[in-house]
């Protein structure tokens, strides 16, 4: 739904890059300086009191190659608002917005883990699924599927999946459901 | 080893039975598969179907789900083994006392499963010496008390005391 008192209140407070309007989504593009305040007027003074989710996206090849999404919620009125902001690979980093809703302590903490965003202020900054020392981040485009071997002592250890052949292969094609579905095949086949 | 386990004797008076020590030792082993279930994904909810009334694993006697690895015998890892948890596995594992035997139990366990991931490990047998795997995503009750029968048959087939033996007179060495 459109939220006109919403945004007029952050467009004269905050520069805002992009508006968007799809299906009745409204998403703002946002300057990565600003979120931290941006989050506090939005929680404070505009009633979005829940953070569903923050995500990142991977643009590989482009620059600024991260983006950051943050979808707001207000549970009072039911209205929905999305955030978006670059990130460049050279300084990832944004303030968190963890002192604002709790939530997003987790929510930072898996896109530190998974794409190697970092958070400033962030209480807590681990990872949250990989073991510390890991050294890679598996969202990363450039991270192939079947991972890269890694070794931490006494921790965990990884090895490269083979990702041809097994239990579960499917064939794609516009035969019968029964020559697609999964089965077990080896390589050569 | 197509011999017999027991021999009876009527004229021997009373209730006395000729064995070998080994038939005797497996006998007793086969019977009390005391099971370490290593529960990690959708083949634990399997597994407890198959411990439970309608499935009964205590027919075969390997029903005492121990859930310290220094009482059990044989260590079901029902799920998908990520490298994160490896090593734990491989831990309890260690702390298992002789004798002791691995049931791979589902695809997850016993090849990666579909998880063909940076974070699954492809398969327990790279930690551990696996004795039984079943297929299945998960496997069916039926399917793991048939491979709790395969692992029976395969520990009456072992010479006991002698591996015993030969252990014991290696750790002199």
């Amino acid at each position: 739904m459109p939220l006109p008192d919403s945004i007029a209140t952050l467009e004269g407070k905050f520069s805002i890059l992009k508006k968007a309007e799809f299906r009745g989504e409204t998403t703002l593009i946002v300057r990565r300086e600003d979120i931290a305040e941006i989050c506090r007027v939005c929680k404070e003074s505009l009633g979005f009191d829940y953070l569903v989710d923050i995500s990142s996206v991977d643009n590989f090849g482009d620059e600024p190659r991260f983006e950051l999404v943050y979808e707001l919620s207000s549970i009072a009125t039911n209205e929905h608002l999305r955030l978006k902001l670059s990130v460049s690979e050279d300084e990832p980093s944004v303030a968190t917005v963890s002192g604002i809703w709790p939530t997003a302590n987790w929510h930072e903490r898996e896109i530190y883990d998974m794409m190697g965003i970092g958070f400033t202020g962030h209480p807590d900054l681990r990872r949250i699924l990989m073991w510390e020392g890991y050294p890679y981040f598996p969202l990363r485009k450039d991270f192939p599927l079947g991972g890269k071997p890694s070794e931490v002592p006494e921790v965990a250890f990884t090895k490269a999946a083979p990702l041809e052949g097994g239990p579960f292969v499917t064939r794609p094609s516009t035969s019968t459901v029964k020559d697609r579905e999964p089965r077990a095949r080896r390589m050569e086949e | 080893m197509a011999e017999a386990h027991a021999a009876y004797d009527s004229k021997v008076e009373g209730n006395v039975i000729f064995t070998r020590v080994d038939a005797a030792i497996n006998w007793m082993r086969k019977n009390s598969l005391w099971p370490m279930p290593m529960g990690l994904a959708c083949c634990a909810i399997e597994l407890m179907a198959t411990g439970a009334s309608r499935f009964d694993i205590a027919r075969f006697g390997a029903e005492v789900m121990r859930f310290s690895p220094r009482q059990s015998d044989v260590m079901i890892v029902a799920g998908t083994v990520t490298y994160k948890m490896a090593l734990a596995v491989k831990r309890i594992w260690d702390q298992m006392p002789e004798p002791k035997w691995c049931i791979a139990m589902g695809a997850c366990a016993s090849s990666g499963g579909m998880y063909r991931s940076y974070s699954v490990l492809q398969g327990i047998d790279q930690l551990l010496p696996v004795d039984v795997y079943i297929s299945g995503c998960p496997p069916r009750p039926e399917a793991l008390i048939e491979g709790l029968l395969k692992l029976q048959r395969k520990v009456d087939g072992e010479k006991s005391l002698g591996d015993q033996k030969r252990v014991l007179i290696e750790s002199f060495s």
